[in-house]
């Protein structure tokens, strides 16, 4: 068995005393893992990076063996390392992927907007308004999607400011009335995948997406607990934005 | 192998877990060592039970010694304000064989990974936030591995550190001596770059 592609790096350990482990999150086969022989070695490991971009080949005698990557890299994204803000949402991304996707699950739209992302994170463009995107499409491809169309409860289109935590519909302000202390806050940014600077929208959408990872996709995961890499990113972003 | 070698072939069992070693060169070791009785075999099996006995972490660093201080802390003219913060006892005896350093250290037992579960709570890092604020220190300088999860520890203990008053340094990335440009990636080559200094 054999296939070749590219895949963003999400996750290395190693393996022996020369090899690595590597998790890579690819176009055409999700996340994928497999051994890079010499992979520990100073050549090889310096491009064996969370968030580096690499051209795989796979290969196994059979398909549901883990088998061997030959790596070439594509894209390091190394200057993120230097950013204190960036290497938090590197490692928000990667441990989320790791985290939350099954292996082997294609998800092209996932790949397409994490590849985004992490150009953005590695330019040092604003980035933080698409994180808050990307964890939404994440729900969303996993099953776990918010349904934010209408209201739930007077139907309207319009003024929709609110989630219902229990059943992940939008409410509008008018249907909120006085459960409105009860509700999560659904930032507009959010809802029409706008852009956004304001740190306030931001951790309130973060707000939004952290729970129904935690209360929707943690318990189908059995209940394993949220990378903390997701809190520290939060708590970066409530310091520095 | 039968029966009557099971004290030797525990030993290679042994031996083979060491790193470096698999079954084979464990075999070959233990026959050097058993062929080199006297000057290797019993003088070692001696070495091994004493260290067995006398090893410890140093209640204040982390670095491992024979005592509860190791020689680092002990050492009166070592204490100059400063404290170099490392991942692991291997990479301060590494620092150590440079012989430039010449403050203390702090050993963290390993850095902050998500994909290994561990967090600020298994490391030594609110011991490094007491020994700042006790030892009168000045420089904090982060010694870590330039690999992401290194990286990500060295910001999280910065931000520990943020309010105490004391500068943080870290390390310098770049072109290694005896390194050649073009075997190296673009993100050493920015780095080495942006850390340009006067001829």
């Amino acid at each position: 068995m054999e296939w070749s592609g590219q895949g963003v790096i999400v996750g290395v350990r190693r393996f022996g005393e020369t090899s690595a482990i590597i998790d890579v999150f690819t176009q055409e086969k999700g996340r994928h893992a497999g051994v890079v022989r010499g992979g520990s070695s100073r050549k090889m490991a310096p491009l064996l990076q969370p968030g580096a971009q690499v051209a795989l080949e796979w290969r196994a005698r059979l398909e549901e063996h883990l088998g061997n990557f030959h790596v070439e890299p594509l894209q390091s994204r190394s200057m993120i390392m230097s950013d204190r803000m960036g290497l938090s949402g590197l490692g928000a991304v990667c441990s989320l992927i790791q985290f939350a996707f099954p292996e082997r699950m294609e998800l092209p739209e996932l790949y397409a907007r994490t590849i985004d992302l992490l150009d953005r994170i590695d330019g040092r463009v604003p980035w933080a308004a698409a994180y808050a995107h990307w964890e939404m499409l994440l729900l969303d491809d996993l099953g776990y999607g918010m349904d934010l169309s209408s209201c739930a409860v007077t139907g309207v289109t319009q003024e929709l400011i609110y989630v219902s935590p229990k059943t992940g519909r939008a409410v509008s302000k008018e249907g909120a009335g006085e459960w409105a202390d009860r509700l999560l806050v659904l930032p507009d940014f959010l809802r029409n995948g706008f852009d956004s600077d304001d740190k306030q929208e931001i951790l309130n959408a973060l707000q939004l997406t952290g729970y129904f990872l935690q209360s929707s996709l943690a318990p189908a995961l059995g209940n394993r607990p949220i990378p903390d890499a997701r809190a520290r990113l939060i708590r970066a972003l409530e310091k520095r934005l | 192998m039968n029966s009557n070698n099971k004290d030797i072939d525990i030993l290679i069992q042994l031996m083979a877990k060491l790193p470096g070693l698999g079954p084979r060169s464990a075999r070959r070791a233990v026959l050097h060592l058993i062929k080199k009785r006297d000057i290797l075999l019993s003088p070692l099996a001696d070495s091994l039970f004493t260290v067995a006995q006398t090893a410890r972490e140093c209640v204040t660093c982390g670095n491992i010694g024979t005592m509860d201080q190791c020689d680092v802390c002990a050492d009166p003219r070592r204490a100059i304000g400063q404290i170099c913060v490392v991942e692991d006892v291997s990479d301060l005896w590494a620092m150590e064989r440079a012989a430039v350093f010449k403050g203390r250290y702090h050993v963290l037992g390993g850095v902050l990974s998500a994909l290994d579960g561990v967090g600020p709570e298994e490391l030594r890092i609110p011991n490094l936030v007491s020994r700042v604020g006790d030892e009168n220190i000045t420089e904090v300088i982060l010694a870590l591995n330039a690999t992401v999860d290194g990286q990500t520890t060295a910001h999280y203990i910065a931000d520990q550190l943020e309010d105490m008053g004391v500068s943080v340094t870290s390390l310098a990335q770049g072109v290694p001596i005896g390194g050649e440009l073009d075997y190296l990636d673009d993100g050493t080559i920015t780095a080495a770059l942006n850390a340009r200094k006067a001829v």
